[in-house]
């Protein structure tokens, strides 16, 4: 059998805001194979987002032990995270984050830019638009798409780099039911066909259902994991 | 990511905030051509000034009575016999010619029309010494000298404002200090001076001048002697040579000459260091504003910074290091000051142009000089104060935190 894309061992993250200290995580340790889709519940406040952060790599984890793809996650530089954001992990957000002045295209782009990707870095955004279904939206700028659509952008932007992993953060919260269920579509599409591990955050339990397992955290802590 | 691609990124983004740009950029743009300018009028007013220098002559030196220690007991005046004296090969081989002179504003009239000029008692080897020539008539000669002959030469302006024009007036009759002076001839145009007008002058003979004009007392006195030295080499050994005969002639105690030796390089030096100081003060203020504009520049980026927060956050969530965020603030911050440069070099050329072209319409040439290294100077300059003062809020950028970032509001 492929070993687990993660492997989080007992992960603990506290935010020191002056004399406070906020526990966000108490622990977790939870395994995700390849390919796999998960979907995080819980609470508002109950450390989904900091979980996700942590396994994005966009901070690092203040004990217990974290790999990601066979690499000790606590061992590499700065530089190194860069580079795994980069290429094994994509991010969607609720607030889509796309560059306000650029067009999808160059949304789509900027990935491949940090990856020194040189030559056919447009071709690769187009396809990449293409396959989300935005492909005569390339030079719009976001304020010109509907909220579906930028989250597709954001998608595409995702997926250009062709991660291991897709992280989505509360993907359809900011979209109707309608339009988040299209967006869902579009993510479970993306792991039939190219094998994504995709980690979905939600408070919908109609989303939560179409994953495989669904974890779910309370108060920095895994208080069950449920298998679709 | 290429350098080219990180220019028109920071381009995009200084653009889409044109006003915000323009005056950041306003403070860069007033210090380089601050800067430009006071270079450029700098060099121009050097050049005028050496120019004008050289006009008075070639390889000369001017000895003026009175040390340059006030304390001096019983100065003696200069007097035709110095300047007789240092005629002589022998004790003054180095020394070309010798023109001694007497000099100070008198009235002249013509008809109804009357004027103050300067007038010079001269003798015939000040024409040689000062490169004078005349446009009609003849110079003063030896027997105008020896007659005391009431004869003068006009500077063109005394013969505009006299006659209303500059030719055919040799053989009229002008009255100086009331006195009647035949005209025999006229000067060649000299060009504002230093010291203003130069063809604002009348020459009339040394003993005429002396005799009837200029009295002084005691009777021999001069007031100047220009001395021409042979070549440019033999100019220091002249000064010797100069006061070696006069401090004998004047029983002088070594180091307490009254009198006074000044060759043209002194004077050249002295006014290249005028302006040189007047450049350097300038200039100074001007590298002030310079860096009030690099504070400016630093303060906007560290609000572009702030406001960009989330943006940073998700180029670093996407894969962006931290030397990528540096390279795109820096050179948003580099761009800042360069284009403010380019744009003060033309604005400081500009001003320079004005500045010449009002100068020379009011009486004197003068020609602003932009040098390639002027500008050279400024462009590295701009670019290294956009660049050090983006320094800081760059890596202010570089080093956020992700996460932290991101969830900035
Ligand atoms: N950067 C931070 N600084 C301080 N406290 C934080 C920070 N991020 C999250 N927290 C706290 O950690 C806890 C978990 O937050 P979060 O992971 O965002 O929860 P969720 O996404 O499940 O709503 C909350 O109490 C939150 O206030
Ligand atoms: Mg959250």
């Amino acid at each position: 059998m492929d070993a687990p894309v993660i492997i989080t061992r007992n992960l603990t993250k506290v935010y020191k805001m002056g004399e406070m200290e906020v526990h966000a995580l108490r622990g977790v340790s939870l395994e995700i194979k390849r390919g796999e889709v998960v979907a995080i519940m819980g609470p508002s406040g109950s450390g989904k987002s900091t979980l996700m952060n942590t396994l994005g790599c966009l901070d690092q984890p203040s004990g217990g032990e974290y790999i990601l793809d066979g690499e000790t996650v606590a061992d590499l530089n700065d530089d190194q995270l860069a580079d795994i954001r980069n290429r094994k992990v994509g991010f969607v957000f609720q607030s889509f984050n796309l560059l306000a002045r650029s067009t999808a295209l160059s949304n789509v782009e900027l990935p491949l830019r940090y990856s020194g990707t040189t030559s056919g870095r447009k071709e690769k955004a187009r396809l990449a638009l293409e396959s989300v279904g935005l492909g005569d939206r390339i030079d719009h700028r976001p304020a010109e798409l509907s909220g579906g659509q930028q989250q597709r952008v954001a998608i595409a932007r995702a997926l250009v780099n062709e991660p291991a992993i897709l992280m989505a953060d509360e993907p359809t919260g900011n979209l109707d039911s309608k339009v988040g269920q299209e967006i869902m579509d579009l993510l479970l599409n993306l792991n039939k066909e190219s094998g994504t591990t995709l980690i979905i955050i939600t408070h919908d339990p109609k989303v939560a259902a179409q994953a495989q397992r669904t974890i779910r955290l309370h108060d920095g802590q895994i208080r069950e994991e449920v298998p679709a | 990511m290429n350098i080219w691609r990180a220019v028109i990124e920071a381009l995009e983004s200084l653009n889409g905030n044109k006003m915000r740009s323009g005056l950041t950029m306003l403070g860069i743009v007033i210090g380089v051509a601050a800067v430009i300018a006071m270079l450029a009028l700098g060099a121009g007013a050097q050049d005028t000034i050496l120019g004008s220098l050289s006009g008075i002559g070639t390889n000369l030196l001017f000895v003026f009575s009175g040390g340059e220690d006030e304390s001096i007991r019983n100065p003696e005046p200069l007097t035709i016999g110095d300047a007789e004296a240092l005629q002589d090969s022998f004790s003054a081989p180095s020394i070309e010619a010798v023109a001694p002179i007497l000099q100070g504003s008198s009235e002249v009239s013509y008809g109804g029309e009357a004027s103050t000029v300067t007038l010079t008692g001269v003798t015939p080897a000040y024409f040689p010494v000062r490169n004078y020539a005349v446009t009609e008539g003849e110079t003063i000669s030896e027997e105008h000298i020896l007659g005391r002959a009431s004869v003068v030469l006009l500077g063109v302006e005394v013969a505009d404002n006299l006659f209303g024009h500059r030719d055919g007036l040799v053989g009229e009759t002008i009255r100086v200090e009331g006195q009647p002076f035949r005209v025999i001839g006229v000067l060649e145009e000299q060009g504002g001076g230093m010291m203003g007008s130069q063809d604002n002058e009348i020459l009339i003979p040394f003993s005429t001048a002396q005799a009837r004009i200029l009295r002084r007392s005691p009777a021999d006195r001069v007031d100047v002697i220009f001395v021409q030295s042979v070549d440019a080499d033999s100019v220091t050994t002249t000064e010797e040579e100069i006061s070696q005969i006069l401090s004998q002639r004047h029983r002088t105690a070594v180091g307490e000459n009254d009198f006074t030796v000044f060759s043209q390089q002194d004077m050249v030096d002295t006014a290249s260091s005028i302006t040189g100081i007047l450049t350097t003060f300038i200039g100074g203020i001007a590298a002030i504003s310079l860096l009030v504009g690099g504070i400016g520049i630093m303060n906007i980026m560290l609000v572009s910074v702030t406001e960009r927060t989330r943006e940073i956050g998700l180029r670093k969530a996407l894969g962006a290091r931290k030397q990528d965020i540096l390279i795109q603030f820096l050179t948003e911050s580099s761009l800042l000051s360069l284009v403010g440069g380019l744009i003060g070099i033309a604005l400081g050329w500009a001003i320079g142009a004005v500045v010449g072209v009002i100068s020379t319409n009011s009486g004197t040439a003068f020609e602003p000089v932009v040098s390639l290294s002027a500008i050279l100077l400024a462009t590295i300059f701009s670019t290294v104060i956009g660049l050090f003062f983006g320094i800081y809020p760059a890596n202010r950028a570089a080093n956020l935190v992700p996460v932290e970032a991101l969830r900035y509001e």
